[in-house]
């Protein structure tokens, strides 16, 4: 369906057409990594429940976690069974006082390390085998000087230069959202939500359709194309911004971050890449952890209006129905079955829901615990966010607790990979994926101890660059001349 | 061709971790954050003799130098691994325990052990063999210029001598640390600059004077191994099966 030798000019269009909104597009791609605003516990709707509801707007104001460990309840013995049997076994009161520290455990860990892993998987795959991402003679808008053949403190001035023009467009971009945000022009962002992601499903993935259409040599008519992308697009959307199974909305935000650091990867002149990567992530450091930083206000602004953040940038590793922005009534399906894979019944009955009177850093918290029996107990709790609920709803949901990246988490992490495996050399890929993957561990850790919204790019992007230019510059020669000679270490 | 040269030298090499990874570290997440872990570490380790080679440019063409080097680094970060896992030990237990949804195994200090020499030896083997494997898709074939046909078998054979080495070697070096056993450790060093130099041969085609040397270390190594981590040739026979005589 395309013709061959032409791809590449059919689509030079592209950076003159699009190039905005793909601006506009990943400097909206939020690079935070944040709790999930819910506690542990699946999502789930129940009657209209004050207590809880006050409960959650504590959490939300940022306190520190309340639970109470029911140790009264029969099953509490499990709890104790389970205590002994740790190494350095130490009585159930204190463990519930670790537990409420430790409120990420490995397995949220190894929840983001697979789609990240999968991202990235793709990203890799494309690179090395669809020669079009790799090649370009077009850059974007926003990298203005882009002469590959001048000396190298020219280069080395232009791509710097480059950075700060794109660094510039992200914060721009980002102050826009944020005003938007504040002023309630929920619309106004939205649409821009939807045009983005629109872009991006229907027009890139043609273009990567068609780009591994003509790499396998496979004819396809434009019809059943149309058809396939109209159904994938339009599935996409539904999916993002409305609502779907968590799988298949986690499947395209995968897509899309990998799309988006594909084109990323194409169109940044060579050198540019890797002094945006830096810029970004410093600026990332300063985004979320300044007192004003535009992405902590954001957090904060979303937490204080009990919403969460649009759900289209950001991916979650546990269920996050977002029902509308304007439609808090919305009420998600969910089944008693989701709800009992979702749950462990041993915690089920031994821990309890309640408040954290004692140490809480708002006064006001004290309450009675939760009496009702029906109220599903929950294990480990953040600051929550439940559904906003708004006026003259009377159901509402709360969500299992997971971990939220930021899509721009993913692009950057891809972008770092693939532009380190388009050099061709396995070792040095798999050098830059470990240590982004320990980086973001660490972040995981660290989040784990501050518990607040951190940002995400530092510590791996630090990892990924140390380990990008160690490894092909040193330990490549190296390795290179062991395989050679077949000496193994 | 190509591609079932690439196929096969990959399922030799790792087939059979992949096959110890989906069975035993894949269903404990704790597990396998403790196998990129040491990943990361061998990572370091290779990082910090390529650092060594790089800088001591007289002794650059010898290679005999860099690689023992590298063995010695290596076994050092196997010791930092272990001295940080010890210290960690009971934190990571809480941590696999929260948010683990339904039975919580506890952690056991065998396990640990063995994901993370299981963890130096897939980078090892990766490192040692992804590049290679990325040539054998082609173009172009081995052997044209008097090399050795042989080139891409024998080095999937020995990198999987290699990550199942390591293991061993993280079983018997964890469980010596702990033991404070002088010989076992020595034994580990020794064992392996011995199987290191042994692939010394593998650049004269002499295959087999180092594959046939580097299997026996292999099956002695995994004895030892198997009888650090507590087993005996009754439990041996017990876990078979069917039943002997």
């Amino acid at each position: 369906m395309v013709n061959i030798n032409q791809v590449d000019d059919d689509y030079s269009f592209l950076p003159e057409f699009a190039m905005m909104f793909i601006t506009a597009n990943f400097a909206l791609y939020l690079l935070v990594l944040m709790s999930d605003p819910a506690g542990g516990q699946p999502k789930r709707k129940r009657s209209s429940n004050r207590n809880v509801n006050q409960v959650a707007d504590e959490g939300i104001s940022g306190v520190s976690p309340q639970r109470l460990v029911n140790n009264e309840a029969p099953a509490g013995e499990h709890d104790e069974a389970e205590g002994s049997s740790s190494p350095g076994s130490m009585n159930s009161a204190q463990r519930s006082i670790e537990e409420e520290e430790l409120k990420y455990g490995a397995s949220h860990v190894i929840k983001l390390f697979i789609p990240v892993s999968i991202c990235m998987l793709i990203v890799v795959a494309s690179i090395g085998s669809l020669q079009f991402y790799t090649k370009t003679n077009q850059y974007l808008l926003y990298t203005p000087f882009t002469d590959q053949k001048a000396d190298t403190t020219t280069r080395v001035w232009h791509s710097f230069a480059n950075a700060f023009i794109f660094l510039i467009v992200i914060v721009v971009m980002t102050f826009v959202l944020i005003l938007l945000y504040t002023y309630r022009f929920y619309k106004v962002i939205y649409g821009w939500l939807v045009l983005s992601s629109s872009l991006l499903l229907f027009l890139f993935m043609f273009i990567y359709l068609s780009v591994v259409l003509q790499k396998y040599n496979l004819p396809v008519d434009y019809i059943s194309v149309s058809i396939f992308i109209w159904n994938f697009g339009i599935l996409g959307m539904i999916c993002i911004h409305w609502k779907g199974p968590l799988i298949v909305q986690q499947a395209y935000l995968l897509v899309v971050s990998a799309l988006m650091a594909l084109v990323l990867i194409k169109y940044i002149p060579e050198w540019t890449v890797w002094v945006i990567l830096a810029v970004i992530s410093v600026w990332d450091l300063v985004a979320v952890l300044c007192p004003k930083g535009p992405l902590r206000i954001l957090v904060e602004t979303a937490q204080s209006r009990n919403e969460s953040i649009f759900p289209s940038l950001i991916y979650s590793s546990a269920v996050t129905y977002f029902t509308g922005m304007a439609d808090g009534g919305e009420k998600s399906a969910l089944t008693n079955q989701e709800v009992d894979q979702n749950r462990p019944t041993q915690q089920d009955q031994n821990i309890r829901e309640g408040q954290a009177s004692s140490s809480s850093q708002s006064p006001s918290s004290t309450q009675p615990a939760q009496p009702e029996a029906d109220i599903p107990p929950i294990s480990f709790r953040g600051q929550d966010n439940l559904r906003p609920d708004l006026a003259g709803v009377d159901e509402f949901e709360e969500e299992e607790r997971g971990v939220k990246l930021g899509l721009g988490d993913f692009i950057f992490y891809s972008v770092l990979v693939g532009k380190a495996s388009s050099y061709g050399d396995w070792n040095t890929t798999l050098a830059c994926f470990v240590s982004i993957l320990i980086g973001l561990c660490l972040t995981l850790l660290l989040l784990a101890f501050f518990k607040k919204a951190l940002p995400a790019l530092p510590i791996s992007i630090f990892f990924g660059l140390t380990f990008y230019f160690t490894t092909s510059q040193l330990v490549a020669p190296f390795c290179d001349r062991l395989a050679e000679q077949q000496i193994f270490i | 061709m190509t591609l079932i040269e690439f196929c096969g030298c990959a399922l030799i090499a790792f087939g059979p971790p992949m096959t110890m990874f989906c069975l035993t570290v894949a269903n404990n997440p704790i597990y396998i954050i403790i196998m990129i872990s040491s990943c990361f570490f061998w990572l370091c380790a290779l990082l910090t003799s390529s650092f060594l080679w790089a800088i001591v440019v007289p002794l650059k063409e010898t290679l005999a130098f860099g690689v023992i080097f590298s063995v010695l680094i290596q076994e050092i970060f196997r010791y930092l691994f272990y001295y940080i896992l010890k210290k960690a030990q009971t934190g990571l237990q809480k941590v696999s325990e929260v948010g683990n949804k339904g039975s919580i195994q506890s952690i056991r200090w065998l396990s640990l052990s063995y994901v993370s020499g299981f963890g130096f030896g897939i980078m090892s083997g990766a490192f040692s063999l992804v590049n290679v494997l990325a040539d054998a898709t082609g173009p172009g074939t081995v052997g044209l210029y008097g090399d050795s046909p042989k080139f891409f078998i024998s080095s999937a054979f020995i990198t999987l001598t290699f990550i199942l080495l390591h293991t061993f070697w993280g079983i018997i070096f964890f469980d010596s640390c702990d033991k404070g056993c002088k010989y076992r450790i020595a034994y580990v060093i020794l064992s392996h600059l011995t199987v290191s130099s042994l692939t010394f041969f593998n650049q004269l085609q002499f295959y087999l004077a180092s594959l046939i040397p580097c299997y026996l270390i292999t099956i002695i190594t995994g004895v030892i191994a198997y009888q650090c981590s507590g087993g005996t040739l009754k439990s041996l026979k017990e876990c078979l099966p069917f039943s002997l005589g």
